[in-house]
């Protein structure tokens, strides 16, 4: 009623004489007020990328502190972690790693603290590396506050599953156990906490990537990880308010990913994404082969955007064949909005 | 002697009173508030956005920290894109306000939620309906403003005042029925806007008291035109013997009405501002039936009298230019606060005039309530109710 009662109000002011007045001094008050005050682009990142019509970007000028974090999303992309090496005495190739959870204040946007729950202080965990038949053994230290486990997608047993009332079941604070297991299949994988509430313990931040190599390695390339994921800020279980891939969302806007001309790229790409059902990766101006899973060795497609629903990963290989700039991001634009966007920086 | 000892006594054990009170607050103060356990939970963080402004290619929100505890703006996203903004570089203190101007290319016509990340993560979000270029105060927004306000105001209080030869010859029992219609408009008003101020007060994020402004502006507004009823009332004792109850209750009923035009001002300005204009001129009719029975009402107590031709037109402009001054207030404040006390001060105003007209629907039995002035009240409610419909129509 209140609301009909002012439209009723308004449509009489637009009558006759009073309409035309209403719309000359709209007109003319538009015109002076239009000019937009320069606006200082400056700061550590002086990408100048984004802003009105050039797209999304944070308050320009403002940085996340990526040492106060204790990571560099640049640094995330190419630390593949191959572990502590030893052979056991059947010749096998033994690797240990120990990964600890812990609770974080992480800045993940410039001025925005999430309470983060971490695999060693960083979002994504580290990206473990290995071959196809090692023995793995990861020592997992739990000093969250919370119960964690570390559950590995791949071949194994149950007990080495990482999930409650299985094997360890449930790792509680100040606990650990050493997961141990062979890595099969090769591919790319992922591994994240799997305590429940499970969506919150995964996008907090405790997941990462884990690679299995083939026996016969892949052709040499300029390897990098990506984790594509999010930030729920409010917490309330409804699509996020950020998204990003490595961390910190429109970094690689601010700092391209660096990479030679016709060198294979290899991009070990993971959907780590909580909250929205499905994630995409789309590159311009060039296309790349996609191994659904890296679990073979001939690719599926030859395109320019592929999509991962939850938990999905694949590899992506491409060459460059021009210089210049080149942005990925989510083909789901609200996400590539809400951060999940970057640059490639193709050199000779 | 002795008064003045006692005179004093009482001061000194007032003054005395007042520092034990003190002591004792400030006592609390330290040493009561260090018992009490730390406030557990994240901070509490409230914003209310106060005004938008819509520029080609920006957009400027002043927001109000209308919460306990400090709120940092940190990012904004408008339609789910982040954007670049400057100020709100600090946090906002409580009360505090900050503006901040967003970099973004919106489009005439179009809705958008702007939502305000905080640097605890907390999302603040404001709708803009339907944006529009935000007007500028200048000569020519001032003079439609009043064209406006003219309108929706003047316009129809004056035409339904030529009525009054008509009043004339109804009889008084005519008369009973047509003040019987006037309250029973005046009250569908009055609840009308009590609900649209609640409405209003509700997206100002209740700092200031939120509903309980509509309620305050009433009730001050109500004691008020009282006052100013007795004040005139004792001075027509003195100067008036004659008197001239029809003119005062004219008046008072002008008053009443001008006040509640205030708040319709105040709704077609905040409206414009926020550049809600698109409507039909079939409305029109509804809304002209409306307001020429506020002209009804103002000459209904004058059929007794012959007032000379300008006292009518000053009760007209009494009545009808509080529209223009809300137009203004509306269009270039655009405050929730300030908007919920205006409708307030507009239902206390209506309220006294319904008790200003009561005595006179009284019929020769000494009956309020008798059949004509029933039918009229219930008519009065009625035709607000289906111009009311008109207008969704």
């Amino acid at each position: 009623m209140a609301e009909s009662r002012r439209q009723f109000l308004l449509g009489s002011a637009l009558l006759g004489t009073a309409g035309a007045a209403a719309l000359g001094a709209r007109a003319a008050s538009a015109a002076p007020s239009a000019a937009p005050p320069a606006t200082e682009t400056g700061g550590v990142h002086s990408g100048g990328h984004g802003g009105g019509v050039a797209g999304p970007t944070f308050r320009k000028g403002a940085v996340v502190d990526h040492a106060a974090n204790g990571f560099d999303p640049t640094a995330l992309l190419r630390d593949f972690d191959y572990g502590r090496v030893s052979r056991l005495p059947d010749g096998r190739v033994l690797r240990e790693w120990v990964v600890a959870a812990a609770d974080l204040d992480l800045e993940i946007a410039p001025g925005v603290r999430y309470p983060a729950w971490t695999f060693n202080g960083r979002i994504p965990g580290p990206t473990l590396r290995c071959q196809e038949g090692d023995l793995l053994r990861v020592q997992f230290v739990n000093t969250s506050a919370h119960p964690h486990t570390m559950h590995f997608h791949g071949i194994h047993p149950a007990e080495m599953d990482g999930i409650p009332d299985t094997g360890p079941g449930v790792i509680p604070s100040g606990g650990s156990f050493v997961y141990e297991f062979d890595a099969q299949p090769f591919g790319v994988h992922l591994y994240h906490c799997h305590v429940g509430p499970l969506a919150e313990h995964i996008a907090r931040g405790l997941y990462g990537t884990f690679i299995v190599d083939p026996p016969a390695p892949r052709p040499p390339a300029d390897e990098m990880v990506m984790v594509m994921h999010g930030y729920n800020t409010t917490f309330d279980g409804e699509g996020n308010q950020l998204y990003a891939v490595n961390g910190i969302p429109f970094h690689y806007m601010h700092e391209p990913v660096r990479v030679k001309r016709g060198e294979l790229v290899r991009i070990y790409l993971v959907n780590a994404l909580e909250y929205d059902p499905i994630n995409t990766f789309h590159l311009h101006g060039n296309f790349f082969d996609y191994y659904p899973t890296g679990t073979r060795l001939e690719p599926s497609e030859y395109t320019d955007t592929i999509m991962q629903a939850q938990g999905q990963r694949g590899i992506c290989e491409v060459r460059f064949p021009y210089p210049g700039r080149y942005m990925f991001h989510a083909h789901k634009t609200e996400f590539a909005e809400l951060g999940w966007m970057g640059f490639f920086e193709v050199t000779d | 002697m002795d008064g003045r000892t006692t005179r004093n006594r009482a001061w000194m054990s007032a003054v005395g009173a007042t520092l034990l009170l003190g002591a004792a607050l400030l006592l609390l103060a330290l040493v009561g508030g260090k018992t009490l356990p730390e406030r557990a939970g994240p901070p509490i963080e409230q914003l209310a956005v106060e005004r938008t402004e819509l520029v080609p290619g920006y957009i400027d929100v002043t927001v109000r920290n209308t919460g306990p505890d400090p709120v940092q703006v940190a990012q904004v996203f408008v339609n789910d894109a982040y954007v670049d903004l400057t100020g709100g570089e600090q946090p906002i203190p409580r009360l505090g306000t900050a503006m901040l101007r967003l970099d973004y290319p919106w489009q005439e016509g179009q809705p958008y939620l702007l939502s305000l990340l905080t640097s605890t993560g907390l999302v603040i979000e404001h709708e803009i309906p339907v944006a529009a270029t935000t007007p500028q105060a200048d000569a020519g927004f001032f003079s439609l403003m009043a064209l406006i306000g003219t309108y929706v105001g003047i316009i129809p209080v004056v035409l339904g005042m030529m009525f009054l030869p008509v009043l004339r010859r109804i009889g008084s029992r005519g008369i009973r029925v047509l003040l019987g219609l006037t309250v029973g408009l005046l009250a569908f008003l009055a609840i009308d806007a009590s609900i649209e101020g609640v409405e209003v007060s509700e997206s100002g994020g209740g700092a200031f008291g939120g509903p309980a402004l509509v309620v305050l502006g009433a009730v001050l507004a109500f004691l008020a035109l009282t006052a100013l009823d007795r004040y005139l009332g004792s001075r027509r004792t003195v100067n008036d013997a004659q008197g001239s109850s029809g003119i005062r209750l004219a008046v008072m009923i002008a008053i009443g009405i001008g006040l509640h035009n205030l708040g319709e001002g105040l709704a077609i300005g905040a409206a414009y501002a926020v550049g809600e204009l698109a409507l039909g001129t079939a409305l029109v009719v509804g809304f002209t039936i409306q307001n020429t029975t506020e002209g009804l009402a103002v000459v209904a107590p004058l059929t007794e009298r012959r007032p000379p031709l300008l006292q009518l037109l000053g009760l007209g402009l009494l009545a009808g230019a509080p529209a223009i001054l809300g137009a203004l207030i509306g269009a270039s404040v655009n405050n929730a606060e300030l908007s919920a006390f205006l409708l307030g001060i507009g239902v206390g105003a209506i309220a006294q005039v319904i008790i200003q007209i009561a005595p006179s629907l009284r019929d020769g039995a000494e009956r309020f309530l008798s059949p004509a002035t029933i039918g009229g009240i219930a008519a009065g409610l009625l035709t607000m109710y289906v111009t009311g419909l008109l207008v969704t129509a």
